[in-house]
């Protein structure tokens, strides 16, 4: 069927535009000297991930991760990358000592990454049983009957991270004088 | 899908988007005109007939300004802030069904861009996303007041965020969908939403107005503290595309929540008229009655404007969340609850 070699084949380019598109933004993200622009090319990073996972057809993850990461934990981001005003100026300078345990460190990192990779097998392309597969309904049916038990654990998980961090937060001699001030 | 298909969705994004455009013109018309109504004033008069012209004269007026852009300013970024906020106010129009489906020559059109099946939640992405328009201009501006202003846009939008996505759980517990389609289509006649979810409702207008900057939530532009907040540094259609953003999000949310909580395009007796009218007018008058109720909605936001004060930055975080989110909370939990009971014992 030439139509679907056709469509097959044009969504194997939109994946590699778009992979191209990750991989070029999250370099970048590295690569700017400004901390406020590297946030802002996260967020075009996390942008073509939710276009991945459209491709994908999972369209309830493609908007979380759209609303979750993009329009919360990124805004955050660049919150705090705004209000702490980094540059070149007060960007406290790092020994020498400091600059080679990171080399050593991200070069372990990525001698085990590859190791890690190369025991992968080259994955089947799977065929995609209903086009629904990601749809909420689906995913809502496996997260509480399959999966109940992971997911309330991992909520209580995210709880005890939120009392945590309001706790560190709240840690004051002088309890009333924790009046936002922005 | 068709070549005609295709050409009437690209004839719908047009017209929807050549709508909000005027929508959003004639709402600075408006909002000047009920201003100057609930202060005993004239309002704008001498632009054509009861000033009719002013939004076409406030365009020119924008359009023929000096573009400044400050030398210490981020250049790239100072436009990409402006050309965000109205980008994002645009988009969030795709989903909404302007009316039910409408018969014209024997083809049945849907009056909707496209019916993603997490059409609401496809909303909420493009509030979330539309803080950054503001939040790159007013750090781009390289300026301690629109700083100010930006960071004050985040946090505020981040902690409304929240509630507004506890009130619409609670609400998508009754509809059992996130297809804005389906949501309207089930308030047929006059069961609609709110009558179900008055709480839930609440909640939500509240957190509408947080989330669009509108008063008494524009403390990111706050003019008696930080001269004109984000927007400080801007001059010409930059600031005219601020302000315009503001008007079509405005416009977007009024349509949002006529669609989730007051019925969409549906009234009482639309059978009667879909009987009587024939299925090319009956929709159109669907449509009317839609815009009517986002009408209602826009003329409501600009009289909280000119009727309640700025609040406080303090009051506006306690408010946010220790108000709303647990109130939010509770109706989530209250609705379980008697949803549960009454198809126990009723259904």
């Amino acid at each position: 069927m030439p139509v679907k070699v056709f469509l097959f084949t044009s969504r194997m380019s939109i994946f590699y535009f778009i992979a191209f598109l990750s991989i070029l933004f999250s370099l970048l993200v590295i690569f700017s000297k400004n901390p406020v622009h590297s946030v802002l090319y996260l967020i075009i990073t996390f942008f073509t991930f939710t276009i991945h996972y459209i491709i994908l057809n999972a369209q309830f993850l493609a908007i979380v991760n759209f609303i979750v990461y993009m329009g919360a934990i990124l805004v955050l981001f660049l919150f705090v990358m705004m209000i702490l005003n980094l540059n070149k100026d007060s960007e406290p300078t790092k020994s020498i000592y400091v600059k080679l345990a990171g080399v050593i460190g991200g070069g372990t990192l990525l001698v085990t990454l590859v190791a890690a990779m190369k025991g992968l097998a080259k994955s089947q392309p799977v065929v995609l049983q209903s086009v629904n597969l990601g749809s909420v309904k689906n995913l809502g049916q496996v997260l509480f009957h399959e999966f109940l038990l992971p997911f309330e654990v991992s909520s209580i998980l995210l709880l005890s991270a939120m009392v945590g961090a309001v706790l560190l937060a709240t840690k004051d001699s002088n309890p009333k004088s924790t009046k936002p001030t922005v | 899908m068709e070549t005609t298909d295709l050409i009437i969705k690209l004839v719908l994004v047009v017209i929807i988007f050549g709508i909000s455009l005027v929508v959003a013109m004639y709402s600075t018309y408006a909002e000047r005109k009920i201003a100057a109504f609930l202060q005993d004033r004239v309002g704008p008069n001498r632009a054509g007939p009861f000033g009719i012209l002013q939004p076409l004269a406030d365009g020119a007026k924008m359009f023929m300004k000096e573009e400044i852009i400050p030398t210490k300013a981020s250049g790239f970024l100072f436009i990409v802030g402006p050309s965000l906020a109205i980008m994002t106010a645009c988009i969030g129009s795709a989903v909404i069904p302007w009316g039910p489906q409408m018969q014209v020559a024997g083809r049945i059109i849907d009056l909707q861009v496209t019916d993603i099946n997490v059409g609401v939640l496809y909303i909420f992405g493009v509030v979330s996303l539309g803080v950054y328009g503001i939040m790159i201009g007013g750090w781009a501006s390289n300026n301690k007041y629109s700083l100010l202003g930006a960071i004050r846009a985040a946090s505020q939008n981040i902690s409304y965020e929240i509630s507004m996505g506890l009130s619409i759980i609670a609400l998508l517990m009754l509809t059992g969908t996130l297809s804005l389609k389906e949501i309207a289509e089930q308030q047929h006649g006059f069961n609609w939403n709110v009558w179900y979810q008055p709480l839930g409702f609440l909640i939500f207008i509240v957190c509408a107005f947080a989330e669009t900057n509108r008063s008494p939530f524009d403390l990111p532009e706050c003019e008696t503290e930080l001269v004109g907040g984000y927007h400080t540094e801007y001059s010409s259609m930059k600031l005219g595309f601020y302000l315009f953003a503001e008007y079509i999000n405005m416009f977007v949310s009024s349509a949002v929540m006529a669609t989730l909580y007051f019925g969409g395009y549906n009234y009482p007796g639309m059978d009667w008229v879909a009987a009587h009218a024939g299925p090319t007018i009956a929709p159109l008058i669907g449509v009317a009655v839609l815009f009517a109720k986002i009408f209602a909605f826009i003329f409501f936001f600009m009289w909280i404007r000119w009727t309640i004060p700025r609040f406080r930055y303090d009051q506006l975080m306690h408010l946010g969340w220790k108000t709303l989110i647990p109130l939010a909370i509770a109706n989530i939990a209250l609705t379980g609850v008697i949803a549960t009971l009454y198809n126990h014992y009723f259904a």
